[in-house]
């Protein structure tokens, strides 16, 4: 079980940096989910909630989603269900249950890079950028690899640039987290590919993108096998609890198929 | 610290360290109806109206709800009674542990959806977890509440 010594809910997130940096063992706290389970000796406990952080806000060229969003804002928003074919609410609406997204917070995941994410898969296929405090505006795959850095996700900025996104995995019951899962954005003949819980974290596939951009989809049967073989090359998968590697392998490729035929339809 | 929950209307100062989560917070105070079944996060037995929509109260800081509007069953006795009836009637309650946290959630559903399919209540009520029963029961009985036809 985790301990606090001290629970703060700052105003700003100027004031949140600086409690943050006063001492080595004082965190932010996200939707805390997973929070009693660990063992975490937390100093100061740093509560964004009163911070403004909880927003979806659309602008000319881009989304918005403050870090402490909940899950179910999102999978309810009106703005997010008409873009990126509203993939941005159905990815994260089959995580547990409505009481579990009404907590669980934007930030918290995407700050955890957590590599069974329903979430970040899909935003690595878009143009996503996380905003922090102290380093500013970065682009989400940039951030998926970097170390683990003492600063405060504000929010995320999503470029609206008309992609088309799918979103496929496999989960063993409804409520699960994904044994794997695949994201494919595609604007013109231009396809990104990603893929989620190897279990590690979502990566991009350059080699299986850069396929699917320069081919020609007569054969989308034959494409598309091409297109996993490349898939299967490039990206390592592993095995855990869940599934082997080569399991995963065998199913991301399925799963890269359908994901390629649906924004090929779009 | 000390901080203020407005408990069911009612405004209420609790004693909790700066680690406790609202259910220890809830329980310790004599709302027994909220309970913990899993202490993985995903029971849904904890079930309590959070600013009025349904959380975990294991996994809500306990601090993080100072000076907000926390509603359990004990807040809810009339429309929990209507339900539960209906519950009852179709053989759904057995040992009726997990029944204060899916009743809190099916109202909760009721009166954020208003009208609702089947997959709609199966995809709400996804997080709530019975070891009892095969949950045809209790959808029956959210469906009838629910106003849903067979």
């Amino acid at each position: 079980m985790f301990t606090a010594k001290e629970y703060v809910m700052p105003q700003t997130l100027d004031e949140a940096y600086k409690l943050l940096m006063a001492r080595k063992n004082n965190y932010i706290l996200g939707g805390c989910a997973w929070l009693r389970m660990g063992k975490r000796r937390i100093n100061t406990a740093i509560d964004l909630s009163e911070a403004g952080l909880d927003f979806i806000n659309e602008t000319e060229d881009s989304i918005e989603i403050g870090a402490m969003t909940s899950y179910r804002t999102v999978e309810t928003s009106e703005v997010l269900k008409v873009h990126f074919n509203g993939v941005l609410c159905d990815c994260i609406a089959n995580i547990i249950g409505t009481q579990f997204r009404n907590t669980v917070t934007v930030g918290g995941s995407i700050y955890a890079r957590f590599g069974f994410s329903d979430f970040l898969t899909p935003l690595l296929a878009l143009d996503t950028y996380v905003v922090l405090y102290k380093e500013g505006v970065i682009p989400l795959s940039d951030f998926m690899y970097q170390p683990y850095k003492k600063d405060i996700l504000a929010k995320i900025i999503i470029k609206k640039d008309s992609r088309h996104l799918s979103y496929q995995m496999l989960r063993n019951s409804h409520a699960d987290f994904p044994i794997v899962n695949v994201a494919v954005s595609k604007s013109g003949s231009d396809y990104r590919v990603c893929i989620g819980a190897r279990p590690a974290k979502a990566v991009t596939a350059p080699k299986t993108s850069e396929f699917l951009s320069h081919t020609n989809f007569e054969n989308i049967e034959s494409v598309t096998k091409k297109a996993g073989e490349i898939m299967a090359e490039e990206v390592k998968f592993m095995t855990n609890t869940k599934a082997s590697a080569k399991y995963r392998q065998t199913i991301a490729r399925t799963l890269l198929k359908r994901a390629v035929m649906e924004v090929g339809i779009c | 610290m000390l901080i203020h929950i407005i408990v069911n209307g009612e405004k209420q100062k609790f004693h909790c360290s700066p680690d406790d989560m609202l259910l220890d917070v809830l329980r310790d105070a004599g709302y027994k109806s909220v309970k913990c079944g899993c202490d993985t996060t995903n029971c849904g037995l904890c079930t309590v109206w959070f600013e009025g929509k349904p959380v975990l109260s294991c996994s809500l800081p306990a601090a993080r709800a100072n000076n907000k509007h926390v509603t359990t069953l004990e807040g809810v006795r009339e429309e929990a009674k209507v339900f539960g009836s209906l519950l009852v009637d179709e053989g759904a309650d057995q040992c009726g542990f997990c029944s204060p946290g899916l009743i809190m959630n099916v109202i909760a559903m009721k009166k954020e959806l208003g009208q609702a399919t089947e997959g709609d209540i199966k995809h709400y009520l996804a997080g709530n977890l019975c070891r009892c029963t095969g949950y045809m029961s209790q959808l029956r009985a959210v469906k009838k509440y629910m106003g849903v036809e067979e």
